[in-house]
C-alpha cells in the first residue's frame, strides 16, 4: 500500500548488499592485504546461515570437497610402488558396474599366478564414481580419489589411467580421508595384536610343554624406512633409485647432504642426469619434507619451475 | 485393507467360466479371450479403477503382460489386483488393448509394443514411443543383443583375471555382437529420403469455439531443445489461434535402454544407475530400488539405516517440490528469482548429501539392507539446522507467492481435472492428491518404517496450477514435520547395516512389483530373478512417464503458455521419462 512494498523490496536488495561487505568480514579490514578470495571469508559464506556474497571466484577460489567426496578409483601402497595393497583378488573388477577396471594378475618366472596386478588399468570416460571398488575391497587396497578437475586434451591417453598413475602413498590417502583412515589403522592394529596375544598364548603354551625355553633372537635395528623421494619436486623414479643406492634413503639424509654432494652422485651414475636436474633446491625442500611442513613444501614447490628455482 | 485374491479369482470365474486359468504366485492368470470383461468387471463392479503398472517379460515359450490394479475407493486402498496375461504366440503376439477401459494403458502399452513387441489390438495409436519408428527388433526380448556388449551378463570374463595387455581394446574392435546392428528395411540415413510416420491427424481435431476470431489450423513444434522443456521433450500442439486443439507428446530423446541394462548387471551393481532416473530425487530412486530387493530378498533393514533414509528421502522431497515451484514461477514469467531461491536450498540438502553418500547427485547411497555410510553426530545436528532452514523457507516462499494476484489470475483454473479423470490416466503423486484424493503410498501400503511416523496427507480440490503449487507446498511441509520426528528418533549408535553385506548377493527365484512415493508420484519396481546373480527382469514404473499421458486431456482448450506451465507441473524428469 502506497509503495510501501517498494520500499520494503529495495530494503531487501540494500540489506544483501551491505551484507556483502560486512557478514564476512570484519570492516576494519576491508583495506586489508587480504584478497578478496581469501578462503577463510569463503567458509564463512557458505555457512547453512551465511550471508552476503555467494558468489565463488572459481579457480581463484574453490569449495572445500567434503571427506567422503568421491571421484575416481586410486591404488594405494604402503611403502613403495611396487608392493601395492592389491593382491588381484578381482572383486573390483567384478563388482564396478561399468566393468570399466581391467586386471591382470602378475606370474612368477614359472607362470604361477602371484597376488599382485601386473596390469591393473582404469579408463576413466567410463568410471561412474560410484565407489563400489573401494567399498567391497577386502584389502583396503583401492580408496577413491578426490581429484575432480580432469582435463585433458587427449582422450586416450589423458583419461586413461594405467597402474603408475592409480598408484598413491597411504600418507595421501590419510590426507583425503583421515577419519575413514583412522578408522581402518585402529581396526588393523587391533587384529594384529589380537593375532600377535594369539600367537603369544601359543608360544607360551608351547613353552610350557617343551623344554629348554628358545633363546631370544636379537634384532638387529631397523633400517631407517625410506621415504618417497619423488616427493621433492626436480626428483623422478630414476633419481630416487639412484640416491637410495647412494644410500639416501630418507628426507632427512638428503637435507643433510649438500648440493654439491648430490650433484657429484649423480655424475657417477650417469653424466645425462644433470642436464635434467638441478639438485641446488633439493636440500632445502628435503628440510620441510623431513619436519612434516607439506603446506610450506607446497608453497616451494609452486615458486619452483622443475626443481630450479625460477 | 488386504485384498483376498482368492476370493476375487472365485469371483470372477464365476461370472466368467474359466476366465482365470491359473495362479502365478500372487498373480492371477487371465485368460486372453476375456481379459476386456474381466478389465471392465473389475472396474465397475468391484470398484478396481486405478490400473497404474502395466509392463511384460519374456520367457522362451511366452511373453506374459503384467498389470497392477489399484482402488480409489477408501475401503479398497492399499494391496491391488496383480493379475497377468500368458501370450504362447512369441512370433506374433497379440492381445486386446485396455486403452479404452483405463487411458493410463495407452502409453504404457506402446512401451510394450516398442520392447517387446506385443499388438494390443484396439489401440488408439499403437507406435513406438521410447525408440524411433525405423528400430529394427524388440530390444527387450531375450534373443535381442544389444550390439556392442560382448556378453549378456556382467561380470564380463574379459577383465579378470586375464585383462587384455597391456590396455583394453575398444568396444568395437572387440565385439561380435556389433554384428546384429541393424536398419530397417529400405532405410536411407538421407533426412531427404527418409521420412518418420506423421505425429498428429489434423483432421481429428475437436472443434472449438473461438468465438469471432477466424483463424486457421497451425502445427506447431516445441522442442526437443527448448528451455522450458526441462531436458529433452518434444511437443506436437495442435493450435486454433493461440488455442492448444491437440497435443501429442514425443519422448524417448533420452533413451538408453535402461531396463536392458538392469538385465545385464549385477543386483548390486545396478543401485548407482537408479541415481540417474530422477536426478532430482537421486536419494528416492534408490531407495524405492533397495525396498524392492530387499521384498524379494526377506532382509531386514538396520533401524539407524531406516531413519537415514527416511532423513535423506524427505530432504530430497522438499528440495525436488521447491525446485518445482522455482520453475513453475520460470515459466510463468517471474524469471529467475523464485527459481535461485529454490536452488539456494537445495545447495544445503546437496551439502548434506555429498557429506553423507559422498557425491551430491549420483549419491549411490541405499544397499540391501541398509546404507553404504554412517553419518557423523555432527552432521546430524547441522541436518536439524537444515530442516528449521527450510521450515523457514517454505513460509517466505509462501510470503512472497501464494497471495501474488499475477499468479492467482494465471494458475487458476488451468489444467484441472478431476482425481477420477486423474485417476483414469494413472496420474499418481502430488498432482492426483492436488485434484482431493488422499492417495500417498507411504498410508496406504506403508514401507520402510513410514507407519511410525505421524504425518498428514494433505489435499486440495480442483488440481488446477494453483493447487498443484499449494499441494506441492504443504507436501514439504509434511516432510518438514517427517524429519523432525526421525532426527529426534534416531537411534544414537548402531548398525548401519543388518546381516553381512555382499558385493553380489543371491536374489530368490520370484516376480514381484513394488512402489514407493517418490516426490514425483508412484515409482514402481517390477523385478524377476531366476535366482542367480542377475536379474531376469528389471522394470522401472517411471511416475513422470505415465503422469504424461493426461498431459494432452489437460491442456487442451488452453492457451498455449498455459501448455507450458501445464507440462511443467506435471514435474517430469526426462532421465526417468526415458530410461
Amino acid at each position: 500500500m502506497f509503495g510501501l512494498g517498494l520500499i520494503k523490496g529495495l530494503g531487501v536488495t540494500m540489506r544483501h548488499f551491505v551484507e556483502s561487505f560486512t557478514y564476512d568480514r570484519n570492516p576494519l579490514k576491508w583495506f586489508s592485504l587480504k584478497g578478496r578470495y581469501d578462503q577463510d571469508w569463503l567458509e564463512k559464506r557458505q555457512e547453512i546461515d551465511g550471508k552476503g556474497l555467494f558468489t565463488i571466484q572459481y579457480p581463484e577460489q574453490k569449495r572445500k570437497v567434503t571427506e567422503n567426496f568421491r571421484m575416481t578409483p586410486m591404488l594405494i601402497y604402503d611403502e613403495t610402488p611396487d608392493e601395492p595393497r592389491c593382491t588381484a583378488c578381482g572383486i573390483c573388477a567384478r563388482v564396478c558396474p561399468p566393468q570399466t577396471i581391467w586386471i591382470q594378475r602378475a606370474t612368477d618366472k614359472r607362470g604361477r599366478p602371484q597376488a599382485r596386478p601386473a596390469v591393473f588399468c582404469i579408463d576413466a570416460t567410463i568410471c561412474m564414481s560410484c565407489g563400489f571398488c573401494a567399498e567391497f575391497c577386502p584389502f583396503d587396497a583401492i580408496k577413491m580419489n578426490q581429484e575432480h578437475e580432469k582435463v585433458y586434451t587427449d582422450r586416450d591417453e589423458g583419461m586413461f589411467f594405467t597402474m603408475e598413475r592409480l598408484l598413491k602413498p597411504v600418507e595421501y590417502y590419510a590426507k583425503l580421508h583421515p577419519t575413514d583412515y583412522a578408522r581402518e589403522e585402529a581396526a588393523r592394529k587391533a587384529k594384529e595384536e589380537a593375532k600377535r596375544k594369539a600367537a603369544e598364548a601359543k608360544e607360551a603354551a608351547a613353552k610350557a610343554k617343551k623344554e629348554p625355553p628358545p633363546e631370544k633372537e636379537v634384532k638387529a635395528p631397523a633400517p631407517a624406512k625410506p621415504d618417497d623421494l619423488k616427493r621433492i619436486e626436480g626428483i623422478g623414479p630414476v633419481i630416487s633409485g639412484v640416491l637410495q643406492k647412494a644410500g639416501i634413503q630418507t628426507f632427512a639424509q638428503l637435507a643433510d647432504t649438500k648440493a654439491e654432494g648430490i650433484k657429484e652422485i649423480l655424475e657417477k651414475a650417469d653424466p645425462n642426469l644433470l642436464r635434467l636436474a638441478d639438485p641446488t633446491s633439493w636440500p632445502k625442500q628435503a628440510r620441510l619434507a623431513a619436519a612434516g611442513k607439506w603446506d610450506a613444501l607446497g608453497k616451494l614447490q609452486d615458486r619452483l619451475k622443475g626443481g630450479k628455482e625460477a | 485393507m488386504a485384498v483376498d485374491l482368492a476370493a476375487i479369482e472365485a469371483q470372477l470365474n464365476e461370472t466368467f467360466p474359466g476366465a482365470v486359468t491359473d495362479r502365478d504366485g500372487e498373480w492371477l492368470v487371465v485368460d486372453p479371450g476375456q481379459l476386456e470383461a474381466v478389465a471392465v468387471h473389475l472396474r465397475d463392479q468391484m470398484g478396481f479403477d486405478y490400473l497404474t503398472h502395466l509392463s511384460a517379460s519374456d520367457y522362451p515359450d511366452r511373453i506374459e503382460v503384467v498389470y497392477n490394479l489399484y482402488s480409489t475407493r477408501p475401503e479398497l486402498q492399499g494391496p491391488g489386483i496383480p493379475f497377468k496375461v500368458r501370450i504362447p504366440d512369441r512370433e506374433n503376439p497379440q492381445i486386446p488393448s485396455l486403452t479404452h477401459v483405463w487411458p493410463s494403458a495407452n502409453f504404457q502399452e506402446r512401451e510394450v509394443w516398442d520392447m517387446f513387441g506385443v499388438r494390443f489390438t484396439g489401440h488408439p495409436n499403437l507406435k513406438r514411443i521410447l525408440l524411433w519408428d525405423g528400430f529394427e527388433g524388440h530390444p527387450l526380448r531375450k534373443d535381442w543383443h544389444e550390439p556392442y556388449y560382448e556378453e549378456d551378463h556382467k561380470p564380463f570374463s574379459s577383465r579378470w583375471p586375464h585383462a587384455e595387455s597391456p590396455r583394453p581394446r575398444l568396444a568395437e574392435e572387440r565385439v561380435r555382437w556389433r554384428a546384429n546392428l541393424q536398419y530397417p528395411k529400405g532405410f536411407d540415413p538421407d533426412p531427404e529420403k527418409w521420412q518418420p510416420l506423421p505425429e498428429v491427424d489434423l483432421s481429428a481435431n475437436p472443434e472449438i469455439d473461438l468465438g469471432e476470431l477466424e483463424t486457421d489450423q497451425l502445427l506447431l513444434n516445441i522442442g526437443p531443445h527448448h528451455p522450458s522443456t526441462h531436458g529433452v521433450f518434444r511437443m506436437v500442439v495442435g493450435l486454433q489461434g493461440e488455442t492448444v486443439t491437440s497435443l501429442y507428446p514425443v519422448v524417448g530423446h533420452l533413451h538408453r535402454n535402461h531396463e536392458k541394462i538392469g538385465e545385464r548387471n549385477l543386483w548390486t551393481g545396478m543401485m548407482p544407475y537408479t541415481d540417474r532416473l530422477d536426478y532430482i530425487a537421486p536419494m528416492y530412486n534408490g531407495f524405492g530400488y533397495a525396498v524392492a530387493v530387499e521384498k524379494m530378498m526377506g532382509q531386514e533393514v538396520a533401524e539407524r539405516a531406516e531413519y537415514l533414509r527416511i532423513i535423506l528421502g524427505e530432504l530430497t522431497r522438499i528440495v525436488n517440490h521447491m525446485l518445482n515451484v522455482g520453475f513453475l514461477f520460470n515459466e510463468l514469467g517471474a524469471m529467475m528469482t523464485p527459481m535461485l531461491y529454490a536452488f539456494t536450498e537445495r545447495e544445503h540438502a546437496l551439502d548434506l548429501f555429498e557429506e553423507a553418500a559422498g557425491s551430491r547427485m549420483m549419491v549411490n547411497y541405499c544397499r540391501f539392507g541398509g546404507v553404504s555410510r554412517d553419518v557423523s553426530d555432527d552432521w546430524l545436528k547441522r541436518c536439524r539446522k537444515v530442516t528449521d532452514r527450510m521450515d523457514r523457507k517454505i513460509d517466505e516462499f509462501e510470503t512472497l507467492l501464494t497471495d501474488n494476484e499475477i499468479f492467482i489470475s494465471r494458475s487458476r483454473g488451468v489444467g484441472a481435472l478431476t482425481w477420477q479423470e486423474m485417476a483414469s490416466y494413472g496420474v499418481t503423486g502430488p498432482m492426483l492428491r492436488s485434484a482431493g484424493l488422499p492417495y500417498d503410498i507411504r498410508k496406504v501400503e506403508p514401507y520402510s518404517i513410514y507407519d511410525s511416523f505421524d504425518f498428514d496427507v494433505p489435499t486440495y480440490e480442483s488440481g488446477d496450477l494453483y493447487d498443484r503449487y499449494r499441494q506441492r507446498i504443504a507436501e514439504a511441509r509434511e516432510s518438514v514435520k517427517i524429519l523432525h520426528q526421525a532426527l529426534d528418533r534416531i537411534p544414537a549408535n548402531g548398525s548401519i547395516q543388518a546381516g553381512r553385506k555382499s558385493w553380489n548377493p543371491k536374489v530368490p527365484a520370484g516376480e514381484l512389483y513394488t512402489r514407493v512415493e517418490h516426490p514425483k508420484g508412484e515409482l514402481g519396481f517390477y523385478l524377476i530373478s531366476d535366482g542367480g546373480t542377475n536379474p531376469y527382469r528389471y522394470h522401472v514404473r517411471s511416475s513422470c512417464f505415465v503422469n504424461l499421458t493426461a498431459l494432452e486431456a489437460m491442456s487442451v482448450g488452453h492457451l498455449l503458455a498455459d501448455a507450458i506451465v501445464i507440462f511443467g507441473t506435471i514435474d517430469t524428469t526426462m532421465g526417468e521419462v526415458d530410461r
